[in-house]
């Protein structure tokens, strides 16, 4: 987001959201929301009533619009924390609308350059437009020739430029953004209006959002609640015309009132899109709620190892001569092959061979030297110099270039066993070493220097600092971890043991992970994973929750239900904690509101039957002033305590990553038990101040 | 109080939980099949049954096939026995020559029946001949019973099974139940009864001599055998009219003891069966035990209530426990205990007038119904009436450890909270819906023999008896009434059917679902948070409904009789 506005009430909000609090309340858009659609129906039914009362001349006017008054308030409230939490998506919708304004597009008639311009929308699916430096991309595409660099700090708000190239897992592009150099030509992939843009538009202001399973489901609960209600109050007049008396009609809906859960029924659609906007701050777009909500349930995490769990670079950690090699003689033999090696490896190799052994880097001008790059083909690199070759490469591939053997094949843990055939005792050692190296979670890389085997570096995988805390973290909200590595089981055996994963699959192919996703989820486990690949689409799709790369292809982000816009697969444990966040607030509030009524039964019951039975003054427990104050009290602390509680279902419940009995203790202590007092106290403090002021 | 009446509570608590592990053991055998003590006896009785039946044991019923199979078991038992009770005088084995009964009568009477109500708005001896006796008592109390147990063992199934498309046979459930459970228990029991000196005889009734030479007539009868199985299985119809305060029916203080553990031994043995199915004994253990914390907070309320005695009489300088309408046999802790319990359980036995206790003493049997009957219970419904309640406390709490609601691995969705709130529902619209029109007809206030709070809590507790299928009078109540015989009927069916066909549809949904394994994650639901949880909404959702109501009626009356103010008697 360009703009990210992190204080929960900025005074610009409050205005329209108070507007918006007006408008919501028509009746056509109350009705998603049954709680408080009855509490508009009684509000509205109860106002003409008072209306006829007014003219007709009754008793009690006083009381009577107090109460009226109360419950429009109510909905207002309800309408309010609403209102406020779309504002805040609508002020980040604002910002992104602006990017978007009076694009127009180059799009190419033929093969050639020759292009025409044209308005950005009237862009159709499969035009091929021309964008140059300076210009900003018209719509969603995927880059089919060329390479530039992008800033696309109007979508992920970061001002460093990216790189986008055809083909590969970075050729996605996003209308909105700007070319800053070179130029490329897209393929548009998304029609005028259903762009990732236009999709984060809607999403932040709440257009798109649908109720989630778990919402519908608690709706049903608070519905059913409503009606045990409905037969609780609607059975009084009949009791008390029993006990020879009558209770006024305003008494029995402030009581109704009061009872169903108005709390977290007017709180709930805030708590979701409130869900939602935590994400969006968080630089992540969720496609739907569900997949929020999902987040939430996850049981097991796919993790890549590479980023996620190590840091994406090995490191050179140790030289490891055979017999009759020094290690001062194989790392400079080493440090030679890599001088001109600019990967990280490569750059690690040197370092430590300067760091270790003093050698310092030379210049392989000076040496005469030429740089044998890497290829596929080889998977060896090195340099050759007056006359002496030296090679570093995967052992198998080194191994063969010494004594002129085929290569295993890639990848295949095949290339460590034993090959009898041809095999020196030099090629038998070094294999040793390559093979302990692996299975401490290494990855060895052989050194030959004109046809000889000097020995092995020792390339170690850095796993990131803290990740083992945050995977017993995981564990200990009951989620499993497992490690994606291209690894051989041995090496991944040893990185998961370091970093503490539950399990791993080492030798993943994309086929694998979507098998592995599958089997999680036939034995019922939601599953969560990440990806940027177009191989990795099938296992974003499959996955509950798929958070795709924004660097990635325009085929992952359309199969995943998230989009990561800082492209950091780490942050999929922060999701999981953030739809834990979002289901633990509804919990927590679904329990205040339902255990409010305990308190508010003890304020009105009495005061509702004392004309009945003066004896029931004994129930008074909270002494309350007059049976009038009683119930208005009981009215405003239901209609004050909404607005109370918006913070809370905006900012969302504490999480804490500890297990479920923990929380659940914690949380039934603060909500449960606090849902049972905390009335008591305010109704209290209320009814002293409405009798203070001769409200009642 | 005293301390002899605490250890009897303790010592009947104790024998319940003994009871529990290896009932539960044995009929979870049963359930599925396995070999048991009885098989090489039962077994060839059993495969008789269903070659006449033309039932296939192996066939197994989804949730709809099993509630539609049970639907017409219950018509067809209602109409056989509707058609008997209007029938009898042109039936045989009428030898008092009861004329047919009254078409209201009828309807109440066949539904309290095929309900487990056993709501007894006929006068027995005086309406009924021995022919409806047998079909209406023996035969449904059984078969109700088991239905209850079958219904039950249904949802377990539901919640232990998984990605499956059926939830049992409603055949062979009721058929392994009857004879294996119901039957067998009932001989043993009715043995001891015996041997407690109750009669179990077919032979004419007993003359006898008085000491002033006058001639009396001692009722006699199969008393032994019906009382078993009004015990075990919660039916608490009563050989005579008196019930279980009737010293033929309730010989001493031992088979009192014995009679109280009998109502509570299947119902909470179901608990453990439960816990075994779902692969968690523990599991059952938290059911029982937050059946256990309510139980006995209603037991220290009425002990305590009826101890202190009614503050009327105490204030005109009569001190001393509430003996009324008691037998001084049983004393006020036996009929206390006695009290709570049945109306925890859906038996409806009585040994004391629950009208004549203190008006908290008698509060606490209408809050137990209330609750839906689900402290223990009637026979299996008070296990699928808790798990309900369990859905329900799942939801509106499990969403706090940040996860969709699950309960032993099935999650939670908006189908099972539909269904159970349906079911939660009809409980409160029958009992409230009833009382507030009996209230305001002039056909309803013709019922209550009291004026005041009294009356209007005689009202509610009969139809709470009703909607609860507990089928215990608070007494007072004339309630062979064409209205009440109709509306308490309704409310019978009502609360039966609108739990059982929720319950099942539950079972129907979660057996399809698949079981997740539990992790660090999951809300644990075998611990004392999870039991306080399960009370507090239990408390909060099923019980507050009720405050009003009871507010105006034993409520009121206890305040007022704490100021010494009585209520003048009337209509």
């Amino acid at each position: 987001m360009v703009s990210r506005t992190s204080s929960l009430f900025s005074y610009a909000l409050i205005g329209p959201a108070l507007l918006g609090s007006l408008r919501k309340l028509d009746p056509r858009a109350m009705i998603r929301n049954p709680v408080m659609f009855t509490v508009e129906v009684v509000a509205a039914l109860t106002t003409l009533l008072f209306l006829r009362d007014v003219f007709a001349g009754g008793s009690d006017l006083l009381f009577s619009a107090q109460i009226i008054l109360w419950l429009w308030f109510t909905l207002i409230f309800a309408n309010f924390a609403e209102a406020l939490a779309e504002g805040r998506g609508k002020a980040q919708a604002d910002s992104l609308r602006r990017t978007r304004t009076e694009m127009t597009a180059k799009r190419l008639t033929g093969t050639g350059r020759d292009y025409e311009t044209v308005p950005g929308a009237s862009l159709k699916v499969g035009d091929v437009v021309l964008v140059e430096a300076g210009d900003l991309i018209p719509s969603d595409g995927e880059v089919i020739q060329g390479v530039a660099s992008v800033n696309e700090a109007a979508i992920t708000g970061e001002s460093a430029p990216v790189i986008r190239e055809s083909g590969g897992d970075r050729s996605a592009v996003t209308g909105g953004t700007q070319v800053i150099s070179d130029e490329i030509r897209v393929r548009i992939t998304a029609a005028a209006g259903s762009t990732f843009v236009d999709r984060m538009i809607a999403l932040v202001e709440g257009a798109a959002r649908q109720k989630t399973p778990n919402e519908i489901a608690l709706n049903i609960l608070l519905a059913g609640l409503t009606i045990v209600f409905v037969f609780a109050v609607a059975t009084i007049p009949s009791f008390a015309s029993y006990a020879g008396g009558s209770i006024p009609l305003i008494v029995l809906v402030a009581l109704f009132v009061t009872l169903i859960p108005t709390t977290i029924g007017a709180l709930l659609s805030a708590i979701g899109i409130a869900g939602m906007d935590r994400l969006v701050r968080f630089n992540v777009l969720a496609m739907s709620g569900r997949a929020v909500e999902a987040a939430g349930d996850v049981d097991t995490l796919l993790l890549d190892k590479t980023g996620t769990i190590t840091l994406g670079n090995r490191q050179a950690t140790e030289f490891r001569p055979v017999r009759g090699v020094s290690e001062q003689e194989l790392a400079d033999a080493a440090q030679l092959a890599s001088l001109a090696d600019e990967t990280p490896e490569g750059r690690s190799i040197v370092v430590l061979a300067k760091e270790k052994y003093g050698i310092r880097a030379r210049d392989m001008a000076g040496l005469n030297a030429t740089f044998v790059p890497f290829t596929a083909q080889s998977r060896m690199s090195g340099a050759d110099l007056d006359g002496s070759s030296i090679r570093k490469g995967a052992v198998d591939s080194v191994i063969a270039s010494v004594t002129g053997q085929p290569m295993a094949t890639r990848g295949s843990s095949a290339a460590l066993a034993y090959h009898p055939a041809a095999e020196t005792e030099v090629v038998g050692e070094v294999r040793a070493i390559a093979e302990e190296i692996a299975k401490a979670g290494g990855t060895p890389l052989a050194v030959a220097r004109d046809g000889r085997l000097l020995g092995v570096v020792y390339l170690k995988d850095i796993v990131k600092g803290g990740i083992r805390e945050r995977f017993s973290e995981l564990r200990q909200m009951g989620i499993r971890t497992v490690m994606i590595t291209g690894d051989n089981p041995m090496t991944a055996a040893a990185i998961a043991a370091e970093a503490g994963v539950d399990d791993f699959l080492a030798q993943a192919t994309p086929e694998d992970k979507l098998a592995l996703i599958r089997k999680e989820q036939a034995q019922g486990k939601l599953v969560a994973m990440c990806g940027d690949g177009t191989n990795d689409a099938p296992a974003l799709a499959q996955a509950d929750v798929g958070v795709a790369m924004n660097t990635g292809t325009v085929a992952a982000r359309e199969a995943g239900n998230m989009v990561d816009l800082d492209s950091d697969p780490t942050k999929l444990i922060e999701i999981v904690g953030i739809g834990k966040q979002l289901l633990m607030t509804r919990g927590a509030l679904t329990t205040f509101s339902i255990a409010n009524d305990v308190a508010k039964y003890f304020a009105i019951i009495p005061a509702m039957f004392l004309t009945l039975y003066p004896q029931l003054q004994a129930l008074n427990v909270m002494g309350l002033a007059s049976p009038q104050s009683a119930i208005l009290s009981a009215i405003i602390f239901n209609a004050l305590i909404i607005i109370a509680l918006i913070p809370l279902a905006l900012k969302g419940v504490t999480y804490r990553a500890v297990g479920a009995a923990s929380l659940l203790w914690r949380n039934l202590l603060i909500y449960g038990l606090g849902g049972i007092l905390v009335p008591f106290v305010g109704i209290k403090a209320i009814d002293l101040a409405v009798s203070a002021l001769h409200l009642a | 109080m005293t301390l002899l009446g605490w250890i009897q509570i303790a010592l009947f608590c104790a024998a319940v939980l003994a009871l529990a592990k290896p009932l539960g053991f044995y009929m979870a055998r049963v359930f599925d099949g396995e070999r048991t003590l009885l098989s090489p006896v039962l077994v060839p009785v059993e495969r008789a049954l269903y070659r006449l039946a033309g039932i296939d044991a192996r066939h197994e019923q989804g949730w709809l096939g099993y509630g539609l199979a049970m639907l017409a078991f219950h018509v067809l038992g209602f109409v056989l026995l509707y058609a008997v009770l209007r029938l009898q005088d042109l039936l045989p084995l009428n030898p008092a020559g009861q004329g047919a009964v009254a078409p209201d009568l009828a309807f109440n009477t066949a539904t309290s029946f095929v309900t487990n109500t056993n709501w007894q708005n006929y006068g027995g001896e005086s309406t009924l001949s021995y022919l409806s006796q047998m079909l209406g008592l023996t035969h449904q109390n059984f078969l109700s019973a088991a239905t209850g147990i079958a219904l039950a063992m249904a949802l377990v199934r539901g919640f232990a099974r998984s990605s499956a498309k059926t939830v049992g046979s409603f055949w062979v459930d009721l058929t392994r139940c009857t004879l294996y459970v119901l039957l067998p228990l009932c001989v043993i029991l009715a043995l001891f009864l015996v041997f407690q000196g109750m009669p179990q005889t077919l032979g004419p009734y007993v003359e006898a001599t008085t000491l002033e030479g006058v001639k009396q007539t001692i009722a006699v009868g199969p008393v032994a055998s019906q009382v078993a199985i009004k015990m075990l299985g919660t039916n608490g119809g009563g050989f005579f009219n008196a019930n279980a305060a009737h010293p033929f029916e309730n010989p001493t203080a031992l088979s009192n003891f014995v009679q109280m553990v009998a109502i509570f031994a299947l119902g909470a043995a179901m608990t453990n069966v439960f816990g075994r199915k779902v692969g968690d004994e523990r599991q059952g253990w938290a059911i029982l035990a937050a059946m256990g914390v309510m139980f006995l907070a209603g037991t220290v309320v009425t002990y305590w209530a009826e101890s202190a005695g009614s503050p009327v009489l105490n204030a005109l300088g009569l001190p001393g426990g509430n003996l009324e309408g008691k037998e001084i046999r049983f004393g006020i802790v036996g009929s206390a205990l006695f009290a709570v319990v049945t109306t925890a359980a859906s038996c409806g036995a009585v040994n004391a007038m629950h009208d004549a206790f203190t008006a908290l003493g008698g509060m606490i049997p209408m809050i137990n119904m209330q609750l839906g009957e689900i402290i223990v219970g009637g026979v299996g419904a008070g296990l699928y009436g808790m798990l309900v309640f369990v859905i329900v406390a799942i939801f509106v709490a499990g969403l706090m450890v940040g996860r969709t609601p699950e309960y032993l691995g099935k999650k939670i969705e908006a189908r099972e909270v539909k269904m159970a709130m349906l079911a939660v529902l009809c409980l409160p619209l029958m009992m409230l819906g009833f009382t507030a029109l009996a209230t305001v007809t002039a056909a309803g206030l013709a019922g209550p023999a009291n004026a005041g709070p009294h009356g209007f809590s005689e009202i509610l507790y009969a139809f709470t008896s009703a909607a609860a299928n507990n089928g215990s009078a608070f007494g007072g109540l004339s309630g062979n009434t064409p209205f009440y015989n109709t509306t308490l009927g309704f409310g019978m069916l009502v609360g039966r059917f609108f739990v059982i066909i929720p319950a099942l549809a539950i079972a129907g949904s979660l057996a399809g679902k698949a079981v997740l394994p539990a992790s660090a994650g999951t809300f644990p639901t075998h611990g004392g948070l999870f039991v306080g949880l399960l009370v507090g909404v239990i408390l909060i959702v099923g019980g507050l409904t009720f405050f009003p109501s009871l507010a105006l009626g034993p409520i009121v009356e206890h305040f007022a009789g704490s100021a010494g103010q009585t209520f003048a008697t009337g209509g």
